[in-house]
């Protein structure tokens, strides 16, 4: 599950992390107000309003403004709330933007030069271990310092039975350039950061830019955090930190009943038992002429509710053309499935693009033997190689 | 011969009397496997499918002298019971259970690091050697005694390319589900090297996902050391950048684990990779009669 900033910021200020102060606000109003509230906390002359959707690269599309007066604020607020905003990362479609964060300026002139760091903690695959990244390339695309300058990217992996230590808070903190008192304040910035990612959970915290002021404090200015969803058992106020209108309404009534669904934007729907299964027919799919238009897992037990359920979302999607449906059947039985199909085909009626159903596995056969016996247009398979021509077929038609 | 467990494989199941445990020893039972007990706390001394019931893992192992556990322990307990199975000595480990969050595996694995025990997933299907023992989820009818390795990251799809396998004529040594998460016990690579020493695995077939560098770390091995034939499909071809396609391991991070670079890299050490899932089982086969001819395969 990915978070707000604001959200992410929240959580982060809870383990000590210093962060540059901010107030959410869902209208021009509120903003006004949080900004006069903030000015009194914080002493802040300027604000950032920050446009809060769930991708990156905010700034290049219009969604991050620096605001001079409150009635500045009211204006870039009402611009920005509301907009579909365009980033690198939301698809060419954009997101609708309904909350925005006011935050305070902390690039107020000092004795040094503000310096912007990147840091994150995530899990290094190869290794089993978390690893913290930091650069003292801030407030770019990693993948950018990654791939011109990887010797600006320093990494310290944590070994599970040692946790975090504190040389290798040290290690990074002198890595970054950290002189005198900024050391320490870099020190228990990294040590917030990772008891965070611990204590949550989370399967990345990412800070970008981390911001050593004019006057020596280390804060984190952005801040990304996912939490592992398959920890949510373990905290019982996360769930109320999901952001429904940040996924798409299909994905959405499709987790609602307990579908894996991804919307994508081909011609051919598909509905699978099983995640490699699934990604497999979408690769036949593109192999035979067409474009796939979702990735659905209907997982273990394909009952009638669940392909219904399943039909019904993809027949949602004006762009789809034909709907292939994959059933490997182990514990599930291909008659079973069939008898499914049949059902939620007249339950919803009205069906008006070809269905290939491609059965395999228990009962193959008399999964079969119900598709074609229906008297529906609904064209059988048994073979995955079948199946793929006649979608093809269906295309061409 | 086959690779993990065999006839003689002494089975016990971790979650024996819940749901899930309870229906799938059962299916193990009548493939003919030798479950030899089962473990659910506090229900110790009674009888669940005519099999006994302990307390610990390290009561069965003494009753029993289990050498293999399958666990089916609901996700926030999954991590002890396979710390627990490693403690009181069991060989070979299967985690079926799905959703085990990814800190408890990060212990785990740190937990294993000097026992002398193997762990197959979490989140997989488990292993299967034809003929002989099932300790997993699959369907066992499918499958075939024969010369094949499977190792796979994926359920269903492992399905699919035994019954091509088996419908090519030819039969599988052992399949293994490796799981699909971020963090699994037992790699492709562990798998490969597992079947290169088996003197009835002829030839292997690896199917990978987008994701990590499993398969990849593989295919090098698989250039300098392997003797066999091996066959290579790569799901997630047509999937897009950084969404989560189901299995946690499954995203695409960086620019070498795609599929496409991940198919370019196996073809290159040497393995046939195929695109399409449908001609899996038809590769192996003109391979092995190309290359085996004569075997009897």
């Amino acid at each position: 599950m990915n978070l707000h900033e604001y959200q992410a910021k929240s959580l982060l200020s809870q383990y000590g992390v210093k962060i540059a102060q901010g107030i959410m606000a869902e209208t021009p109003e509120s903003a006004v107000s949080a900004a006069k509230e903030l000015q009194k906390n914080t002493g802040t002359r300027l604000w950032v309003v920050k446009a809060q959707i769930h991708a990156g690269g905010r700034g290049k599309g219009g969604g991050v403004k620096v605001a001079k007066t409150l009635e500045d604020v009211f204006e870039k607020s009402k611009a920005i709330l509301g907009m579909k905003l365009v980033s690198p990362q939301t698809g060419p479609e954009g997101k609708l933007v309904r909350k925005i964060l006011i935050a305070e300026d902390v690039y107020y002139p000092g004795e040094k030069e503000p310096k912007e760091f990147y840091m994150s903690i995530l899990l290094d695959r190869s290794t089993g271990k978390n690893i913290i990244m930091a650069s003292t390339e801030g407030g770019v695309e990693i993948e950018a310092v990654a791939a011109k300058t990887p010797e600006k990217i320093f990494k310290e992996w944590i070994e599970p039975s040692a946790g975090l230590r504190a040389f290798q808070c040290r290690k990074i903190a002198f890595s970054l350039g950290c002189t005198g008192k900024e050391v320490n304040e870099m020190i228990s910035f990294i040590k917030g950061i990772y008891q965070c990612y611990e204590a949550c959970d989370a399967s990345l915290v990412e800070i970008n830019p981390v911001l050593r002021t004019s006057d020596g404090q280390i804060l984190a200015v952005d801040a990304k955090i996912k939490l592992d969803d398959n920890a949510m058992f373990r905290h019982n106020d996360f769930p109320e930190l999901r952001d429904i209108h940040e996924e798409d309404p299909l994905e959405v009534e499709a987790s609602l009943s307990n579908l894996n669904y991804i919307k994508l934007d081909g011609n051919v729907g598909c509905m699978v038992n099983g995640a490699g299964l699934a990604m497999a027919t979408m690769d036949m799919i593109k192999l035979a002429g067409g474009h796939p238009a979702n990735f659905l897992d209907v997982g273990g037990s394909a009952s009638v509710e669940t392909v219904e359920a399943g039909f019904r979302i993809i027949l949602k999607d004006p762009n789809v053309k034909a709907i292939l449906i994959n059933i490997f059947g182990g514990i599930v039985r291909c008659d079973r499935v069939a008898g499914g199909v049949v059902q939620a085909y007249k339950n919803i009626g009205n069906v008006k693009i070809p269905i290939i159903v491609r059965l395999q596995g228990t009962n193959a056969e008399m999964g079969a033997k119900i598709i074609e016996d229906s008297g529906l247009k609904v064209t059988s398979a048994i073979l995955l190689k079948d199946a793929a021509e006649r979608v093809a077929d269906a295309l061409k038609n | 011969m086959s690779v993990l467990v065999n006839k003689n494989s002494r089975i016990i199941v971790q979650g024996f009397t819940g749901s899930e445990g309870t229906f799938h020893a059962q299916q193990m039972l009548e493939y003919g496997t030798q479950v030899v007990g089962g473990i659910t706390p506090g229900k110790g001394g009674s009888l669940h499918l005519n099999k006994p019931v302990f307390n610990t893992v390290s009561d069965a192992v003494k009753a029993t002298s289990a050498d293999v556990s399958i666990i089916f322990v609901p996700p926030a307990f999954a991590a002890d019971a396979i710390m627990e199975a490693a403690d009181a000595g069991i060989k070979v480990i299967v985690a079926i259970t799905e959703g085990i969050p990814t800190r408890d595996m990060i212990e785990v694995k740190e937990f294993l690091k000097n026992k002398k025990c193997r762990l197959i997933g979490p989140n997989c299907p488990g292993i299967i050697t034809p003929g002989e023992a099932k300790v997993g989820i699959m369907p066992g009818f499918i499958h075939t005694p024969g010369n094949i390795g499977i190792v796979s990251r994926s359920g269903t799809l492992t399905y699919e390319a035994v019954d091509q396998v088996t419908k090519a004529g030819l039969g599988q040594s052992t399949c293994i589900g490796i799981g699909g998460d971020p963090i699994i016990g037992t790699t492709t690579l562990d798998a490969v090297k597992l079947f290169n020493d088996d003197p009835d695995t002829v030839g292997m077939i690896i199917i990978g996902e987008i994701g990590g560098s499993m398969e990849t770390d593989a295919a090098r091995w698989i250039k300098s050391n392997c003797t066999k034939p091996v066959v290579g499909f790569i799901a997630g071809q047509t999937a897009p950048k950084g969404r989560r396609m189901g299995h946690a391991g499954a995203i695409i991070g960086g620019a070498d684990d795609t599929a496409a670079a991940k198919m370019k890299i196996m073809t290159e050490c040497g393995i046939h990779v195929v695109d399409s899932p449908a001609v899996i089982g038809e590769a192996m086969k003109t391979i092995l009669s190309k290359e085996y001819r004569g075997i009897g395969v």
